[in-house]
């Protein structure tokens, strides 16, 4: 079995920030769902790995009116935000299962890279809905950009944390199938915003989730929206769907989303 | 680094990105943890860390360090079987036994945390477990029945059904 030679166990956000420096040559180890079978199976061999366990990331901050999100919060913890963030704890409890949940974290949800079988990135739909900001380290120091901007170019960066204004409503719509999947085929997810502005997002699409500007123009008509929505996508096909079937749901998941946003007024 | 596995203190010699199964199975040689798919989609190597399951082979063991660890060699033994192991044997939930040391350990946290016999919640509890035999009924049988604190007579399982089941051997 392949070692790291290097192992960074750091103990604070601060010891995390310095240890990844300009991120040369780091593995970013969170909850390690992801990573762990890369080197157990021989596709990775890290050189330096930096280990986020015990590095205080695992934050949860809803009291005010933003939500603060630490990038090693387990998946699971989002059901918390139920009151607040509909749609996002309900993508949350269709992650994976029971188990997963609990060990897999938000920041390496967000960040993982296309997968290989299988779409990945649930939770980048509802947070790209919710215009999340998204606190990050690069090589050319720390940034806050909007998770939009953070996903174009996440390899290589150390997520710290997201953040976003509680939204008036959102709502999830996704394929559900009757038994267990370790990706959700499609997801479409809705924000009604204070102010009265529709945002839409998609996921489980090629290389990863992203806004449905078309359809957002064409939200007080879900059918037309429907059928915009596919205009702003990029599908692909894989072990779970082909990108014929998620052309023809895509509509579909697009009118559930709005008509739910609709009954939340 | 340290773990203590059911029960007994472990120093761990296993680099911190070892997985667990690899430390349970290969350094320590506690081998109900089974290594199935190894990438986390079986639920066949599932223990308990700090009384919480977890995929032993998605678990870095540096990222545990000092933590409980329970296996199913930790739940019961031949002779004074667990109320849950006891409800397995009555049910007929083990075929092959590959995913049972998960299933186990799964149920067994779900019934620590106050988990009921309604078959839903216990279907999405094991939802990450999969029974390649397809056993699901009787594993479900058998969970519930533990989650109400049924009590077996497994002289009389044994004599008795298990040997219909095999084909009414006696």
């Amino acid at each position: 079995m392949t070692q790291a030679t290097e192992v960074l166990l750091p103990t604070s956000a601060a010891e995390a920030v310095a240890l990844f420096g300009d991120g040369s040559g780091v593995t970013i180890v969170a909850g390690g769902t992801i990573v762990l079978p890369e080197i157990t199976h021989g596709r990775i061999a890290p050189t330096r790995a930096l280990m986020l366990s015990g590095a205080g990331l695992d934050t949860l901050d809803a009291e005010g009116s933003t939500v603060t999100i630490g990038a090693a919060l387990p998946v699971a913890r989002l059901a918390e935000l139920a009151q607040d963030v509909e749609a996002l704890a309900q993508c949350a409890l269709g992650v994976a299962d029971y188990e997963i949940r609990r060990q897999g974290t938000v920041g390496g949800n967000v960040c993982a890279g296309a997968g290989r079988d299988a779409p990945r990135g649930d939770l980048q739909g509802p947070l790209l809905a919710l215009d999340a900001s998204a606190r990050s380290i690069g090589p050319d120091g720390e940034t806050t950009e909007p998770v939009a901007d953070f996903l174009g170019h996440r390899a290589g960066r150390l997520l710290l944390d997201l953040s976003f204004e509680k939204p008036a409503a959102s709502a999830f719509a996704a394929i559900e199938y009757p038994h267990t999947h370790e990706y959700t085929v499609l997801a479409v997810t809705g924000v009604r915003t204070a102010g009265g502005e529709v945002r839409l997002a998609a996921t489980s699409l090629a290389d990863h989730g992203t806004r449905l500007p078309s359809a957002e123009a064409a939200a007080g008509d879900p059918d037309a929206a429907g059928a915009a929505a596919v205009a702003d996508v990029k599908l692909g096909d894989d072990a779970l769907a082909s990108a014929w079937y998620r052309e023809r749901t895509l509509p579909v998941l697009v009118r559930r989303v709005l008509s739910k946003l609709e009954e939340a007024r | 680094m340290k773990l203590t596995v059911n029960g007994t203190p472990r120093e761990i010699e296993g680099a911190p990105l070892t997985t667990l199964l690899h430390v349970l199975r290969e350094e320590l040689g506690v081998t109900s943890p089974k290594a199935g798919c190894e990438q986390g989609g079986c639920g066949a190597c599932t223990v308990l860390v700090d009384g919480e399951p977890q995929r032993a082979c998605l678990t870095p063991v540096g990222a545990i360090d000092g933590s409980e660890v329970t296996t199913v060699e930790g739940l019961g033994a031949p002779e004074s079987l667990s109320a849950l192991q006891q409800a397995f044997t009555h049910h007929y939930a083990a075929q092959c036994g590959f995913c049972t040391s998960g299933m186990l350990m799964a149920a067994e946290a779900y019934i620590a945390r106050g988990g009921t016999d309604d078959r839903e919640a216990i279907q999405e509890a094991l939802a990450g477990h999969v029974c390649r035999c397809t056993g699901y009924v009787k594993i479900i049988d058998a969970v519930a029945a533990a989650a109400r604190g049924d009590a077996f007579d497994l002289t009389v399982t044994a004599a008795g059904t298990a040997m219909t089941n095999l084909g009414g051997v006696s």
